[in-house]
């Protein structure tokens, strides 16, 4: 456990002055929610939601070696990469499991912008760094941008009215480096909700002048402000994975049914583990499952099998705002992971019937 | 915030409404606005006699799980049957139709280890 003090994102005090319940979170802290997290969930499924997401880290890597560097650290094929567009990736460790997912922005052939989970900056840093045999140079400039997500059906209408870039231009995946709300920044068609929208990369000092901007903006849109509580049910519903819930330094991106992110056309760290798991089978897998007799998963509860054997491991779980019904994500035994099977949640040493269905959710 | 004062409260935020040897049990309106919306009270207690502080129930908002605990000893009489569908009832109207449990008190005297509205509210810090 680190014992340094918590820090705080450039719109601490802001977030505090609009009602935000903060908690500690990856070393920040952070907004859990503002009014009530079931509001602010549908707000984002519905109309459009501001996230203030400003731990999550960003390092830039730079020069002749970049390309051969993140080839060798990232799961995803980094040259299928063009200028202006955006790859979700994961970063494999040397003992089969991850050390981070993390998205790969392509500012240029031999510049790239990495943005990764605020828990794992550190982590992430010194295990790139380690890796550097190619000459390519690193920079974590996490502390210096701020990161808001706009998210929802209404986000694009509503940013349009702060920006001459045209938003609809930007395909999913992509990004733009253009003025929003008379500041420059990044303009990323991406996002963690499955709702739409864009994420916003803001140099610290502008960070408030481009908050407030789209706070006005959005009144006619019904904004709310909202909090990591509701980032996580949204993701939930789009059976997103959550790097230490769903995957981890002991998960292989195959069993984590990230094999679409995993190419082995191309070598990185470890690539013969996965391999094998590819071509040989995997022993579990992450599925979707939802609750057919009423209880809540949560994560780390176990998954039996009708006999009360433990078959399993629940990773993430929460009522969903949007359906209504309690849904989970798990590593189930192969055995009993196909789609439809009943399994059961050890909730308080009570076996609560579940049944395995698809990802997403909604 | 809403610490009513004819209700005596614990320190781990139930409330109690004592009638004879008879008492409503329910979590305080601090409680669920820490907790935030709740989706799910589980309560298979009724019939049990429990010990003070004994975990009579579980109540789960969005993101979280909180034990129940018994205020006083007694027998679980009657759980409200409204929360199994209603469970926002308890964000909405804490001492109301929030209530959870109906108990028979099998030491009423523990009843004066309770904290007063006054001595309670300053708890929370409010």
């Amino acid at each position: 456990m680190t014992t340094s003090a918590l820090k705080n994102i450039a719109l601490n005090e802001k977030h505090i002055s609009l009602g935000a319940k903060m908690v500690p979170f990856a070393g920040y802290n952070m907004p859990l929610q503002y009014s009530n997290l079931i509001q602010e969930h549908l707000c984002v499924r519905n109309n459009v939601g501001i996230f203030d997401v400003s731990h999550m880290g960003e390092f830039i890597v730079k020069g002749e070696g970049a390309i051969d560097l993140l080839q060798w650290v990232t799961s995803n094929d980094v040259s299928k990469l063009e200028d202006g567009k955006i790859q979700y990736s994961c970063l494999p460790n040397s003992q089969g499991g991850i050390v981070d997912d993390l998205l790969v922005y392509r500012k240029s052939e031999t510049e790239y912008l990495l943005v990764v989970n605020a828990s794992n900056i550190d982590k992430d840093w010194e295990w790139i760094n380690s890796q550097n045999k190619f000459g390519a140079s690193l920079e974590n400039i996490s502390d210096t941008l701020s990161l808001f997500a706009v998210q929802g059906p209404k986000a694009t209408e509503m940013l349009q009215k702060l920006t001459e870039v045209n938003l609809n231009s930007i395909p999913y995946y992509s990004f733009t480096e253009g003025k929003l709300a008379g500041v420059d920044m990044i303009i990323s068609n991406t996002g963690y909700t499955g709702a739409g929208g864009f994420e916003l990369y803001v140099e610290n000092s502008k960070a408030i002048q481009v908050f407030e901007s789209i706070m006005e903006v959005g009144k006619e849109f019904d904004i709310l402000p909202c909090g990591l509580g509701c980032r996580d049910t949204l993701r939930m519903e789009k059976g997103f994975c959550l790097y230490g819930n769903d995957i981890n330094d002991n998960t292989s991106p195959i069993e984590a049914g990230l094999g679409w992110i995993t190419k082995f056309t191309k070598d990185f760290v470890n690539k013969e583990y996965h391999l094998n798991l590819k071509n040989n089978g995997v022993t579990k897998k992450l599925v979707g499952f939802e609750m057919i007799e009423r209880g809540i998963p949560r994560h780390d509860y176990e998954i039996n099998d009708e006999n009360g054997n433990n078959i399993g491991l629940v990773t993430s779980g929460t009522q969903s705002p949007s359906l209504q019904k309690a849904i989970g994500m798990g590593y189930v035994d192969i055995k009993h992971s196909d789609m439809g099977n009943t399994i059961y949640i050890n909730i308080r040493n009570n076996r609560i019937k579940a049944k395995i269905v698809k990802i997403p959710f909604l | 915030m809403n610490f009513p004062s004819e209700l005596k409260y614990t320190k781990d935020h139930e409330w109690v409404k004592v009638d004879g040897d008879i008492a409503i049990v329910g979590i305080t309106d601090f409680a669920q606005g820490e907790l935030g919306d709740i989706v799910f009270v589980d309560i298979n207690s009724v019939g049990n006699t429990l010990s003070q502080e004994e975990v009579f129930g579980t109540v789960e908002a969005v993101k979280t799980v909180s034990d129940l605990f018994m205020p006083v000893s007694g027998e679980i009489l009657e759980v409200n049957p409204e929360l199994d569908s209603n469970p926002e009832y308890i964000n909405e109207d804490a001492y109301g139709k929030g209530w959870m449990v109906k108990i028979k008190l099998t030491n009423p005297s523990e009843v004066n280890t309770l904290m007063d509205a006054e001595t309670y509210k300053t708890s929370t810090g409010n």
